[in-house]
């Protein structure tokens, strides 16, 4: 079906490098892709695999500090490489557009949406101002946006993130182009978001038969988006393959590891003896913001609980409460029996070592400036006291337990990749003796290959040391991975907690089970499926 | 760039091993084998001040005020660059004006730094009733403009040295204390300083480890910057009077002093040169601080030219 007429992007022998440390590194060491007029090529791989850097070469563009040093780039037989600037300005933005990662962080704050919407046809002259705002409303109303007539007339901050990233779509696709590079469109979203984002995304590409380069980490997306996958690692294609073919039968090794990660399971348990109760609390940011209301959480000890919840449901409030960060309007924690102070401030030490927080970005919850033997010595000196060669050896003791080695004592924060930074903060928390630790959506940031390597690490020190979770995230796979327990909020409530077997299996409580059916599953057929059972509804 | 792979452990302890420890003191002296020529260049000029400061008596042929020869002698003939209106060694003078002038800017512009710093720091991460009252308190310390301000308060207290650098100090300090507050709001609200603070760590300890370290950059630009400023406004007061007094020797008050030479240039070029002495000292010292300052900027943020 295929012929060599259709072909809209051919890349050759591609080859992109990186100034770093005063010299030219390669980062991409001649990829191949070769692109079907309305087809969709999945991109995917670890992050430093290269994928986006390959997706940004397709439109004859490298960021600051890279360049394109060999291969050819044919769009439409348009070599992009020599291409003068003037020709691609024009190119781009109405043939060939592309679609970012962070809609928020696209957008001009200081324009209305429909205005940035249009901007590129109405300056190449495709449409008349009028005429690209008529179609700009219709693309709104396909790609599900509420009220499709006026969200045009808002600003970037007055619509939500899922909002914002489908009016990037429509801005993508005003110009009707050939092809759209879409970059992690959905990372930043919450699953019941993702899932509308994702129909309108494939409804859109199968009505103007659109091609487009489709780059993730999630298999599950990828898997209902393209029609073939391109498997990336270190610069370098592993493979390539229809989607069907590339999951039920993938050659590599390395892509294997990749479908497996999701398969983690634990076998859930639970405890009568409470470590952590959160006893019906309410919070609120400033007099009249509530966002919690009446919560009761109980963590039993040994053991982990997961909470769960889209973004603005207070799963993160709740770590503010019981670490003392944001004191209660009502309510009180519970901690070994105890009532612990409200505010952290009024904690004692021992009190503030019992409790430790794990955050979603490890590179803001490292200081850049001090290094990892500094960072994990810290809590040593401060709780234990231990100080001098003591400290060192201790510090080396739990470089080792987080998998890591003495040669990390002496580097900074910035010397290391997200997975290790993230251990590393494993390791400041483990430093001080902690009977809980919060995690904070701690593996949401990370690949799913080193998602799976944390979250075994946190599993065996569950094991060895007894520690209590209270795991934040909104991931399903990570809550089967890690949970005994799970605890579902909803706009600040407790949904229901209960073990995880009884939450995850029917009967569902009508929310859970949106937020179940949302997860998408490594099945190309899954959404396709969604979307018929909505519709028999 | 894109070399940090996401390594699982086995790749990490791969990398490793030729990845080997370094102490600070190492380095620093990678960085300085590194160094640009104009920084190098900065730093020999700070390098000669300084030993010029420390060992004046020793170098100079003449005393500070030895006003014992001639007076508006020309250059050469034992004075190298000739003498003054009442008869001093003008290159004797230079040299303790070194000695003077930076030493007296250098302990101000510290002492501006410890008292911006230290309040600018406590407002970022207090952000209290206590962040109010400073800040409003530099509001009005601002309003005023300075050299009046200055003036009033170096004729009520007498401009002996210690005031004339308390006096300046507390009026740069506003500025460090803006500088330092807006960077530091920034760096407050990193995990990483909450972190430390649910760990119970003390005011101090947030202050000098966690947020002063990530504000370095701009703090070490704004110091050369200050250094600058610092020697205009003594050499500003000098110029009126009140600033370091006679038979001390300052580069401000040397240029006003002989100022009046430049009259001469149709009948002794040479001697016409002589108030652009200490104004070259002042311009040479200026811009090597900044040198350097811009080179430690570009070591401490990592920030290149393009290449």
């Amino acid at each position: 079906m295929n012929t060599k007429d259709d072909i809209l992007l051919e890349m050759r022998d591609v080859r992109i490098e990186a100034f770093a440390d005063e010299k030219w590194i390669q980062i991409i060491n001649g990829v191949d892709l070769t692109l079907h007029r309305g087809e969709v090529l999945g991109l995917i791989g670890e992050s430093g695999a290269g994928k986006s850097t390959l997706g940004k070469a397709a439109m004859g563009y490298s960021q600051p500090g890279t360049r394109i040093s060999g291969g050819t780039i044919l769009f439409d037989t348009m070599d992009m490489r020599t291409m003068p600037n003037t020709q691609k300005r024009h190119l781009l933005g109405t043939r060939m557009t592309y679609v970012s990662q962070s809609a928020a962080e696209s957008f001009n704050p200081a324009y209305k949406l429909i205005d940035q919407t249009i901007a590129a046809i109405v300056r190449e002259g495709l449409k008349s101002k009028r005429e690209a705002r008529a179609d700009a409303v219709e693309l709104y109303r396909s790609l599900n946006l509420p009220d499709p007539e006026n969200i045009g007339l808002r600003y970037p901050h007055q619509v939500s993130g899922g909002q914002l990233q489908r009016v990037m779509i429509a801005m993508a696709m005003s110009p009707r182009p050939d092809l759209i590079i879409f970059d992690e469109p959905t990372t930043a979203l919450d699953v019941t978001t993702q899932v509308e984002v994702l129909l309108s995304m494939r409804k859109i590409a199968e009505d103007f038969n659109t091609a487009a380069i489709y780059i993730t980490h999630d298999l599950a997306v990828v898997a209902q988006m393209a029609d073939r996958i391109k498997v990336l690692r270190y610069g370098e294609e592993v493979e390539e393959a229809e989607t069907r073919t590339m999951l039920t039968e993938p050659k590599k090794d390395y892509t294997k590891s990749l479908w497996s990660v999701r398969m983690l399971h634990k076998e859930p348990e639970t405890s009568e003896d409470v470590a952590l109760l959160v006893n019906g609390v309410d919070a609120a940011y400033g007099r009249s913001l509530k966002v919690l209301h009446d919560v009761n959480i109980s963590l039993p000890r040994g053991k982990t609980v997961a909470i769960v919840g889209e973004s603005g449901s207070g799963k993160s409030t709740v770590a503010r409460v019981i670490t003392g960060l944001l004191p209660p309007k009502k309510g009180n924690v519970i901690f070994n029996g105890d009532v612990l102070p409200t505010e952290f401030k009024n904690r004692t030490k021992d009190q503030l070592r019992r409790v430790q927080m794990i955050y979603q970005m490890a590179d803001t919850a490292l200081n850049p400036r001090q290094t990892v033997g500094e960072i994990i010595g810290r809590p040593l000196e401060f709780y234990h006291g231990l100080g001098g060669r003591e400290n060192e050896a201790r510090v080396i003791e739990l470089l080792e337990q987080i998998e890591l080695n003495d040669s990390f004592y002496d580097r900074l924060p910035s010397d290391l990749s997200g997975g290790q930074k993230q251990r590393i903060c494993i390791a400041r928390a483990l430093a001080a003796e902690p009977e809980v630790i919060i995690c904070d959506e701690v593996t949401s940031a990370l690949d799913q290959i080193v998602q799976e390597g944390i979250l075994q690490l946190l599993m065996r020190l569950q094991r060895e040391r007894g520690i209590s979770y209270l795991f934040i995230t909104h991931d399903m796979a990570t809550v089967e991975a890690i949970a005994d327990e799970i605890v579902v909020m909803y706009q600040g409530e407790v949904v229901e907690q209960g073990l995880k077997d009884e939450i995850l299996n029917p009967p569902y409580h009508e929310y859970t089970e949106l937020l179940l059916a949302s997860v998408p599953e490594i099945d190309p057929d899954w959404l396709t499926r969604l979307l018929s059972t909505r519709a028999s509804i | 760039m894109n070399e940090n792979f996401q390594n699982d452990s086995a790749d990490a302890l791969g990398e490793a091993t030729f990845k080997t420890r370094r102490t600070r003191w190492q380095r620093l002296r990678i960085e300085l084998k590194k160094a640009p020529p104009t920084a190098i260049f900065g730093m020999l000029v700070i390098i000669t001040y300084i030993f010029v400061a420390i060992f004046a008596p020793l170098l100079a042929p003449y005393g500070e005020a030895d006003n014992s020869f001639a007076a508006l002698l020309p250059w050469g003939d034992g004075h190298l660059f000739g003498t003054d209106q009442i008869g001093r060694d003008i290159f004797s003078r230079l040299i303790y004006g070194t000695r003077n002038t930076m030493g007296i800017a250098f302990v101000t512009t510290l002492l501006a730094f410890v008292i911006g710093c230290g309040l600018g720091l406590i407002s970022a991460i207090n952000q209290s009733w206590l962040d109010q009252l400073i800040s409003r308190a530099v509001d009005v310390l601002m309003a005023i403009p300075a050299l009046i301000f200055a003036l009033m308060m170096l004729s009520i207290f007498g401009s002996s040295v210690t005031s004339l650098i308390i006096i300046i100090a507390v009026l740069d300090s506003t500025r460090v204390f803006r500088l330092t507050r807006a960077v530091a709001v920034g760096v407050v609200v990193m995990d990483y300083v909450e972190a430390a603070r649910l760990r119970g760590e003390g005011l101090g300890w947030v202050m000098r480890q966690e947020v002063l370290p990530n504000i370095m950059p701009p703090l070490v630009a704004e110091f050369a910057l200050r250094f600058c400023f610092v020697f205009l406004t003594i050499a500003a007061l000098s110029f009126l009077g009140l600033g370091i007094q006679p038979p001390a020797a300052d580069w401000g008050s040397m240029v006003r002093e002989t100022a009046n030479m430049i009259q001469f240039a149709n009948f002794d070029f040479k001697a016409s040169l002589t108030p652009l002495l200490p104004a070259a000292a002042i311009a040479l010292i200026t811009v090597s601080v900044n040198f350097v300052a811009d080179w430690l900027l570009q070591i401490s943020s990592g920030l290149r030219d393009e290449h």
